[in-house]
């Protein structure tokens, strides 16, 4: 099974070798690693995407937690959250074809963001299942490069008086 | 206050109530090694860097207090490793400091660089690269709280040279801001509760007393809890002196090697409680058949302990210094006299396969672990190397004393115990330290006899010499068709290289000549080497095999069997 964690951890060199030479060394299965600056100055924030089982996941978080430099570690995989992904993807596109590709990026609200001779570069954000499918799409056409963030989370507020969590 | 980077380190050092360090100069701590002479710190030259690691690793589990190595950059640095690694799997308290390139030529493979941090990073608790002097106070503030709290671990200080000399205004802090170490600090009452009521149901209980017994110092705790709730005690090797030895209760070391009636009796248990202990693969076997019969808890002050090698159906997440003192008042008075009468047949069992007592003029290594018990009564510490003797030091030498024996027991390090011996003798001055060893493992860190020589130190060494691997030689015996492939092992006359660093040095190849050796080597006041030339393949046993339950042990023969 997928698991989604969020990690929170301090901004020093080695912080991210700490990390990565964690799940290395622990043989654990990563899938995905994003990490980027944080509300707070100085913090990082990693969303980490990995499969296992629940005590694999657990052996995570306490690893994890036992970095001096991470601060906080979330299992956000059973709450209602956010799960966002960023793609650039530069596929072939001759005259023949520009404009269809344009309209399934559409669809996919995707946007054109470099046009050139031989290819478009295409931006999508979104659940990585919607980056998936626009890449099935995009791979007859010959996709010439793929950049992918991996996996952003965050956990969604939940609604005063319902529980429920609004999805947007 | 201004001072230099180096002299904020020893200044620091002796805040922290640092009263002696082992290491090895060079030119990256060129700096470091002049400024000490101004500090009132002993510093123990090691011959060789690993040594040092190791000597303060053994400093640390003699006396509690955190050890201190120190080495240059490059090949100093990585030489630390395996003491590193060997006090990391261990959880035992050390900080290392090594030099590093100057700042300004640190990524360009400059003359003795090596990333240490990066190489150690899996081996140490934490580690830092120093490269502005302003933090070096704070750095070395964080480093002696993470090495000696909660779980503790080694860590290290890689401090560039430039910052050594560079000058700062020197304040040391009184505490540390580390937002992302806590120790355990939730409630666990509930659990403690529950734990209870598990231990007052059980009928078969057993309690696997770990290193966290000790590095907590809870062995008076242990003894009490152990006395009312009737509840047999089994150790692990590095639980060794968490009970006495001497103690009804105490059943001694299990596992591998360990005693049968322990490995039968956490077979047949119906509550199996861990204090301190990992549930190593050495204590459990495979884990899905260790204890099939128990309920397991598991009090560790790691939460990453739990369940991490066997599921625990109670955590406890705890420090035992709060754990055990809530526990007792919690349990029951109980005495277990069917569970204790079925343990003591298998004791009985053991006891006719004892080899100590067989007729033979051979010279035995249990009848000379054996024999230094006997003439010590104990009341020493033993440092034992690891391998074949390492195992019959466990289970010949009885144990009665708390901190009375250290050993590599995770990283299982050959040529840990001279060096540790040294740190555990300048931790322990007024105490008799044995090193049990055997002759492969000795000349992994032989050259720390001129240490020895140089600090004058009182080490008393016995070689259990048989000119093999041993272990290695019992597993090809056992389970490679007894081809000794990479084990026959020659060494030097050891009473003679013993001679050559001015230290008392005897051989021993006669049985009689035992009793007398040791007389000799406790009545002078300088290090002695006894070489045992102990008979070649002496097995270790009980043994179970790798891969099969702890029950499944290959014993030794029966002696009275053997004899009839």
């Amino acid at each position: 099974m997928k698991y989604t964690l969020v990690a929170l951890m301090e901004n020093k060199p080695g912080v991210l070798s700490r990390v990565a030479g964690l799940f290395r060394r622990r043989n654990y299965n990563i899938e995905s690693l994003s990490v980027g600056h944080s509300e707070t100055p100085n913090i990082s924030r990693m969303t980490i995407v990995l499969h296992g089982d629940d005590r694999v996941v657990q052996q995570v978080v306490k690893q994890l937690a036992k970095l001096i430099n991470v601060t906080e570690v979330l299992d956000v995989s059973s709450q209602p959250a956010v799960f966002r992904e960023l793609a650039l993807i530069k596929v072939k596109a001759g005259p023949g074809v520009r404009s269809e590709i344009i309209e399934l990026a559409n669809i996919f609200r995707a946007r054109v963001v470099d046009v050139g001779a031989a290819s478009l570069t295409v931006e999508i954000t979104g659940p990585e299942t919607r980056v998936n499918s626009l890449i099935g799409l995009l791979n007859p056409y010959g996709i010439d490069e793929l950049a992918r963030t991996g996996r952003v989370a965050m956990v969604r507020e939940m609604n005063d008086n319902s529980g429920q969590a609004a999805y947007l | 206050m201004r001072l230099t980077g180096a002299q904020i380190v020893w200044e620091s050092l002796v805040r922290e109530g640092v009263e002696t360090v082992f290491g090895i100069s060079g030119g990256a701590v060129i700096h470091l090694y002049h400024a000490l002479p101004d500090y009132p710190i002993h510093h123990v030259l090691t011959r060789h860097e690993q040594g040092a690691a190791h000597a303060a690793d053994g400093y640390a589990r003699a006396t509690g207090r955190v050890g201190v190595c120190i080495a240059t950059s490059g090949p100093g640095a990585t030489n630390l490793v395996t003491g590193l690694a060997t006090a990391y799997m261990d959880s035992s308290p050390v900080v290392a400091f090594t030099g590093q390139v100057a700042t300004g030529v640190i990524g360009t493979d400059a003359f003795q660089e090596v990333d240490i941090t990066a190489i150690t990073l899996p081996v140490t608790k934490h580690n830092y690269l120093v490269t502005d002097v302003r933090e070096l106070p704070t750095v070395i503030k964080e480093a002696f709280h993470i090495a000696g709290t909660g779980r503790p671990g080694p860590v290290l200080i890689d401090i560039a040279k430039d910052v050594q000399a560079a000058e700062t205004d020197y304040v040391y802090p009184e505490g540390v801001y580390l937002p992302g170490y806590t120790l355990p600090e939730e409630d666990a009452s509930e659990q403690i509760r529950q734990a209870a009521q598990m231990l007052n149901e059980a009928q078969r209980p057993v309690v696997i007393a770990g290193h966290g017994v000790v590095l907590a110092g809870v062995e008076d705790e242990l003894l009490e809890f152990a006395e009312k709730s009737g509840i047999p005690i089994v150790t692990t090797l590095l639980g060794i002196g968490a009970m006495p030895e001497t103690h009804q209760l105490c059943l001694g070391m299990t596992g591998m090697h360990g005693e049968a009636c322990t490995n039968l009796a956490l077979t047949e248990a119906d509550l199996v409680v861990s204090l301190g202990s990992r549930f190593d693969d050495r204590i459990t076997g495979p884990v899905g058949q260790f204890a099939p019969q128990a309920r397991i808890i598991h009090v560790d002050i790691d939460p990453a302990e739990i369940d991490k090698n066997v599921p625990a159906d109670l955590a406890v997440v705890g420090d035992l210094r709060d754990v055990l003192p809530a526990l007792i008042p919690e349990i029951e008075k109980r005495d277990h006299p069917e569970w204790l009468a079925r343990i003591q047949e298998w004791r009985d069992e053991t006891a006719k396969r004892d080899i100590v007592g067989k007729e033979t003029d051979d010279l035995l290594p249990q009848f000379v672990m054996r024999q230094i018990w006997h003439a010590t009564q104990g009341d020493v510490i033993v440092v034992s190397d690891v391998g074949q003797n390492q195992m019959w030091e466990a289970q010949y030498f009885v144990h009665h004393r708390r901190r009375g024996l250290l050993s590599s027991g995770g990283l299982g390090t050959m040529g840990f115990a001279l060096p540790a011996a040294i740190g555990a003798q300048l931790g322990c001055p007024d105490e008799q330290v044995w090193v049990t060893v055997g002759d492969g493992g000795f000349q992994m860190n032989i050259q720390e006899l001129a240490t020895v020589a140089q600090e004058k130190l009182p080490l008393k060494i016995a070689v259990l010499n048989n000119g093999y691997l041993g272990m290695v030689r019992q597993w090809q015996q056992l389970f490679f068709e007894a081809r000794y492939s990479g084990t026959p092992l020659l060494g030097p006359d050891f009473a003679q290289v013993a001679k050559a660093y001015g230290i008392t040095g005897l051989t021993v190849r006669e049985k009689e000549q035992v009793g007398p050796a040791i007389a000799q080597a406790m009545d002078t006041d300088g290090p002695v080497l006894i070489d045992f030339c102990i008979v070649q393949e002496e097995n270790v046993y009980p043994m179970v095999a790798p891969g099969a339950p702890v029950h499944d042990m290959i014993r030794r023969p029966d002696a009275a069997d053997e004899q009839g």
